[in-house]
């Protein structure tokens, strides 16, 4: 039976709940006895400054400079985050095992690319890409490596470069997690100059294919993915991306063993043999370097702010660690060192998500220059590491098991702080933008 | 409830220093969890085309917009917020709620209305039910399974015993309960497109209805510190305390 005629109402209660998750503390009502003007340490201007409680969770309130939808955005993803990753990840990590449903999860969620418009992708802004990657990344840089490359490496590139052909054949299916890409740029001889890349496509008109000869490493997702968008250089010396899939003689991708960082994703090699590609398969809208640079740049984006999520993580669980272990009759929390390193971790959070918010604002209205991000990536990077480094040392002994997650992030931050164009090289890309003079090579 | 998030303890609920009730400013307000489900049974309906429109509802302060919002991103159609805000938010409670309900159910034509079961913040389980009384509607309340059969509702109650089954006609009051189903998580795409979906603004005077409570809280206490213990020697000391304190 249809109920054709009237509507279903549905009374819902909004509820005051202290969620453990809450943005804002309880406001305590402290009374502060001011005996005289002087004595109080705000003095006379205690009533010019309008006194907000601090919030060590926002400590510049980021939530105020998002809109509702994003805030709803990061909200509702966070809780698939928490609820359905969380709880896999520690074997997943101790295990080495990818869960490749993670990627059909998020798919559902419609998180995967989300800053393309149509094709089955959300369309929302570029500070929502960030807040969803730092959700990711509070619970493992693995997977927001999952997440990053099939958005920015696979699905960005497809939509800015690919014909229209392409990206209704790919696109929707990415978006859903249907099918799983890789990004091939780096090689084993070839890692910060990609400019200098082995990896040949020689165009054979008889057949209208290209012939991919290279070996390509430390590719996340390649040993399970569907596609593979690989840089090769053709005989014209510049350098073109391919569309290539699985089944295709002569490629193989083989997984590396022995990794100790991001270990609940997939990372391999992708290796050509004379691979024969259709050129409906050739990326047609950009030739040169300037093609893998603006995939990498919006991943790196994302990095930025995940990384600072992984940061959080560190600070968060550092910080109830200490006040919950007792040594010499007072809680750890109690000491100068130990509350120091807390005061460095929440600065450099706070600031570092100040500078990712603008970023994002910058690049939804397209005033934002490659730099920007190198600076912000390089920093997020950074100070993530020394973050999760000096939290894993506030655990003491514990601090090395992964029950306790910390010594995880340490292991993933190493990774993080690499790839996508190591902090040093974004220094140098800084430091030409700076001095006008390039440090990249021995030449001039 | 919510999962946990960092902390491994959850805050502390305060009570006010007047003592008339508990600290809710700077509190992370969000949707009942209750509530949340009614909703996913409500869009299920819908995507099995047994509804035509889901209307979310919601009284209180701007701040339920926001509620509102979320569950137009987990599919309901349109919202209509019952602006209750100061002292009367902080003395609304469920035979108001339910004589707005009663009035919005008339001026909408609703067919069913679900809500959750009771809320978790005073747990009075009383709203459904005064809802239906006010309509002289049938009700199937603890829902953990709800069927449409023709022009009648099978509802599977969880009660004390164990499961009951009833079969009622509509236009009914449902109240949902934990294994009704599990809500879907809001995607992307629906909560963008909830921004273009239109939430309502009315007054309870425009329905007719006087929100004054007729319960004046008189004190609102923590419970008391938990005492220390007493550690006693042998079963026979144990009984003689047991016997002191009146227990036994």
């Amino acid at each position: 039976a249809v109920f054709s005629r009237a509507p279903l109402i549905m009374a819902l209660r909004s509820v005051s709940r202290l969620l453990v998750n809450s943005q804002r503390c309880v406001l305590f009502t402290a009374s502060r006895s001011q005996k005289t003007a002087a004595a109080s340490p705000w003095g006379r201007n205690s009533r010019l400054l309008d006194i907000s409680q601090f919030n060590w969770r926002d400590a510049l309130d980021l939530e105020g400079l998002l809109t509702e939808e994003e805030i709803m955005i990061r909200d509702s993803f966070r809780t698939y985050c928490q609820e359905k990753l969380m709880p896999r990840i520690l074997m997943a990590n101790r295990d080495e095992v990818f869960h490749r449903e993670i990627v059909s999860e998020m798919g559902e969620l419609g998180v995967l690319g989300p800053t393309i418009k149509g094709y089955g992708c959300a369309g929302t802004s570029y500070v929502a890409y960030g807040l969803i990657a730092r959700e990711v990344e509070r619970v493992d840089s693995g997977y927001r490596s999952v997440m990053s490359v099939q958005s920015s490496l696979v699905m960005h590139p497809i939509n800015a470069y690919g014909t229209e052909e392409q990206k209704e054949k790919y696109l929707p299916r990415l978006a859903r997690g249907e099918i799983l890409g890789c990004f091939g740029l780096t090689e084993p001889n070839h890692g910060s100059d990609p400019g200098g890349m082995e990896t040949r496509a020689k165009y054979n008109p008889s057949s209208r294919t290209f012939t991919l000869t290279g070996s390509k490493t430390w590719i996340t997702n390649s040993p399970v993915a569907d596609i593979c968008v690989v840089w090769a250089k053709c005989e014209d010396g510049k350098v073109r991306g391919f569309l290539l899939e699985r089944g295709m003689k002569g490629l193989s991708t083989p997984k590396i063993e022995g990794k100790f960082s991001l270990r609940a994703s997939a990372t391999g090699m992708i290796i050509m043999d004379e691979v024969e590609v259709p050129e409906e398969n050739l990326l047609p809208k950009v030739s040169g370097l300037a093609g893998p640079f603006g995939c990498l740049n919006n991943a790196r984006y994302g990095i930025a702010w995940g990384a600072l999520g992984a940061a959080e993580f560190c600070f968060h669980a550092a910080r109830q660690y200490t006040l919950d272990r007792i040594q010499f009759g007072v809680p750890l929390a109690r000491n100068q060192l130990i509350q120091k390193k807390m005061a460095d971790m929440l600065t450099e959070i706070a600031i570092g998500l100040q500078s990712c918010v603008q970023l994002g604002r910058l690049i939804d209205e397209k005033k934002a220059a490659p730099e920007m991000i190198s600076m912000l990536k390089r920093n997020s990077c950074g100070k993530a590491l020394d973050i999760a480094r000096q939290a894993r040392d506030m655990l003491g002994g514990n601090g090395i098991a992964d029950e306790y997650h910390i010594i995880r992030h340490v292991m993933n931050l190493e990774a993080v702080n690499t790839y996508e164009g190591t902090h040093d090289i974004h220094a140098l890309i800084l430091g030409r933008a700076i001095t006008g003079l390039q440090s990249f090579t021995v030449d001039k | 409830c919510f999962a946990p998030f960092l902390c491994l303890r959850p805050p502390q609920i305060r009570v006010k220093p007047d003592r008339t009730g508990v600290v809710t400013d700077g509190v992370k307000h969000s949707m009942n969890p209750f509530c949340e489900i009614a909703v996913e049974e409500a869009v299920k309906l819908k995507e099995k085309k047994l509804v035509k429109e889901v209307v979310a509802v919601s009284c209180g302060p701007q701040q339920v917009q926001e509620t509102i919002r979320t569950a137009l991103a987990m599919g309901a159609d349109r919202g209509i917020h019952v602006e209750v805000s100061g002292k009367d938010y902080e003395t609304l409670g469920p035979l108001q709620v339910s004589k707005i309900f009663a009035a919005l159910a008339k001026k909408e034509q609703a067919d069913l209305i679900i809500l959750g079961k009771q809320a978790i913040d005073d747990d009075c389980n009383q709203t459904g039910q005064m809802t239906a009384a006010l309509l002289d509607w049938p009700q199937g309340t603890f829902a953990s399974e709800v069927t449409l059969e023709a022009d009648k509702l099978k509802v599977v109650r969880e009660i004390d015993g164990g499961l009951e089954t009833i079969k009622i006609k509509l236009p009914a009051v449902v109240t949902a309960d934990l294994r009704l189903n599990t809500p879907r998580y809001a995607t992307l795409p629906n909560i963008m497109k909830a921004k273009k979906k239109k939430i309502v603004n009315v007054k309870p005077a425009d329905l007719g209805v006087d929100v004054s409570s007729r319960l004046e809280v008189l004190k609102v206490d923590e419970p008391p510190q938990r005492q220390s213990g007493v550690k006693v020697e042998t079963v026979h000391d144990l009984v003689e305390k047991l016997k002191e304190a009146g227990r036994i």
